[in-house]
């Protein structure tokens, strides 16, 4: 599906104005029959240039949802600031369907006012109208919680721009080998914050559904052991640290339990983990590699990667207080490599890396039809994890032998890259609503 | 027995190599200086003695089979190749014959695949290195088994000749280099 190419970089949008944007996103795949909103300039009355550009950052935040087609500033023939000043037959001429239009106030003492108003050009009605006040450093956030809102008005389903990723980079040192660094961003890639660096390989990253914390692997002792971490106080615990493998951690959906993978029985097992006492209940027995856990949204099931029926295939197991209840029933039959599931927030739909001809995409199976559908299309895509709303997979993969992010919306639509200016960057985790 | 079968094929080979002269002197491991009183004491130190074929020294003898430390396996396999057995069969001699030694069995994969899944395949990959020497009379306090599945490769480009070399179990003797 996604082998034709649409309207190649429709938008490109360079992050530079705060000196700390690391990745930028290149939008690669277009969005045919996308909903065309003009989002007008803010009316600001400061003598100095407004502290953020309200109006673009929200366009660029509707145009990355695939769903929007944001009407070129340079093209408006007028700039409202409310409801009142809208001259709707002019938006109805120029094929606009939605308009969004407000104000930015100082409040003079550091905070700010923010208003604006959605409203269906069509209709000439206002479909929402809010005032946010906000910290000038907060801004950013204003803006993207105002797309949630727009999105949440004309599509009815929740946004996801008020949230963040995590995602670990490489970067060669001279002959002094990698860094490795763990960072958070905002979900486009403003805001980056270091929170783990080590010249030792690193992996596995997974955000706490509570937002604060985040669950890693890192090599720093010399072999892989697992280490939560609060990524606003920057403390750190060491949860698991048996001899053998300590890989692939995820938090259970209430926050309070990891699915993880040991090898301290011999070989690759998934246990689980409960945080606050380190009590482990042991889910699989199979010689063979049993890793790469993840929670169904209820938390009753757990879906795994085995090569137990000789390569690696999906499996999904029932849990109960005393570990599995039931035998682990096999989810794919699709190729002989189906690895790394993660299960979409409506429990609905699973991602994972598939490969085909010798080449590594992510594809979704359905879990009611049984629908699979490979929607990724270069070769070494991997750790694919979905928006909290669970309308886009961010995942890793390689552009010109460089590590890069991309993000493919769930219907294929909408295709994305997010790069660093130099280094890799790879292993995508995209955390909950409450991240912040 | 085949243990002796082993040590008889090993010396075999090593055999003429081993008098090669003008080996460079090596910072010696753990123990290396009692090694030669105490080479009477079993079969697996036969041949441990000075410019023997389990001689220390031969660890850094470009042409002994000991020089090479790294055994390289096939696509999702971790079945070791006959190649691989004889670099193994090797080492694992020389272990026998020197217990103060310890070795790390790191695990490695290609960048193809998952990283997780990965880990676990380096670690199954090391693990049959590991089976086969603890057969050959090694004892399991010699052997460390360490995976990084896809995260240290040797070979950066993303080709089939990179993959290859990627797709390893490399040997490090601790307390020696």
């Amino acid at each position: 599906m996604l082998s034709r190419i649409s309207a190649i970089l429709l938008l490109s949008l360079t992050l530079v104005s705060q000196g700390e944007a690391v990745l930028t996103i290149d939008i690669t795949e277009g969005t045919e029959g996308a909903v065309s909103i003009a989002v007008v300039p803010f009316e600001w009355s400061g003598k100095t240039a407004p502290p953020v550009s309200l109006a673009n950052i929200v366009a660029a935040d509707l145009h990355r949802s695939g769903y929007f087609s944001p009407f070129p500033e340079r093209d408006m023939v007028a700039r409202p600031h409310d409801f009142k000043q809208v001259n709707f037959g002019t938006w109805r001429a120029a094929n606009v369907d939605y308009l969004v239009a407000g104000r930015l106030q100082s409040l003079g003492d550091g905070t700010y006012q923010v208003q604006f108003q959605l409203m269906d050009v069509l209709k000439g009605t206002q479909l929402a109208g809010y005032s946010i006040r906000s910290r000038e450093s907060d801004l950013r956030r204003t803006a993207h919680q105002m797309s949630d809102i727009i999105y949440k008005a004309i599509t009815g389903k929740p946004g996801a721009f008020d949230t963040r990723i995590a995602y670990v980079t490489v970067t060669k040192k001279g002959k002094q080998g990698n860094v490795y660094q763990l960072a958070v961003a905002d979900a486009d890639g403003y805001n980056e914050q270091v929170i783990y660096e080590s010249t030792q390989p690193l992996m596995s990253p997974d955000w706490a559904p509570d937002g604060n914390h985040v669950v890693y692997v890192s090599f720093a002792r010399g072999r892989s052991e697992i280490y939560i971490q609060n990524i606003f106080t920057r403390k750190t615990e060491r949860v698991a640290d048996f001899k053998g493998l300590n890989s692939a951690p995820e938090y259970s959906p209430d926050g309070k339990r990891l699915a993880l993978t040991l090898s301290k029985d011999g070989n690759p097992e998934v246990y689980i983990m409960d945080i606050a006492s380190k009590r482990l209940q042991r889910i699989t027995r199979n010689s063979a590699i049993d890793t790469e856990p993840t929670w169904m949204p209820d938390g009753k099931s757990i879906v795994f990667t085995s090569d137990r029926g000789g390569s690696p295939q999906l499996y999904q197991v029932s849990i109960s207080n005393n570990g599995a209840s039931g035998r682990p029933r096999r989810l794919t039959y699709e190729g002989n490599y189906n690895a790394r599931p993660t299960v979409s927030p409506d429990g609905r739909n699973i991602a994972m890396v598939h490969r085909e001809q010798g080449k590594f995409r992510i594809a979704l199976l359905e879990l009611n039809t049984g629908r699979f559908r490979v929607i990724t299309d270069s070769r070494l895509d991997e750790s694919p994890s979905f928006a909290p709303n669970g309308s886009m997979i961010i995942y890793a993969t390689e552009d010109n032998y460089r590590g890069v992010l991309a993000a493919v919306s769930v219907d294929g639509r909408a295709q994305q890259k997010l790069r660093l200016k130099s280094g890799d960057v790879r292993e995508p985790s995209w955390s909950s609503f409450k991240a912040h | 027995m085949p243990k002796f079968i082993t040590t008889l094929f090993v010396i075999g080979m090593v055999a003429s190599l081993a008098a090669c002269s003008g080996l460079k002197p090596v910072e010696k491991g753990k123990g290396t200086g009692e090694a030669a009183g105490e080479k009477q004491q079993g079969d697996a130190r036969y041949g441990a003695e000075a410019g023997g074929p389990l001689d220390i020294k031969q660890l850094d003898n470009p042409d002994s089979l000991l020089s090479v430390r790294v055994i390289y396996f096939d696509l999702d396999s971790s079945q070791v190749s006959d190649e691989g057995r004889e670099v193994l069969s090797t080492h694992a001699q020389f272990l026998s014959a020197h217990p103060e030694l310890k070795v790390v069995l790191e695990g490695h994969t290609d960048e193809r695949g998952t990283r997780e899944y990965n880990l676990a395949l380096g670690e199954r990959r090391a693990k049959a290195v590991q089976q086969l020497m603890l057969l050959q009379g090694v004892s399991e306090d010699q052997i460390q088994v360490i995976s990084f599945g896809e995260e240290r490769p040797v070979a950066l480009d993303h080709d089939e000749a990179a993959w290859k070399l990627n797709r390893r179990v490399e040997i490090l003797y601790s307390g020696i280099q």
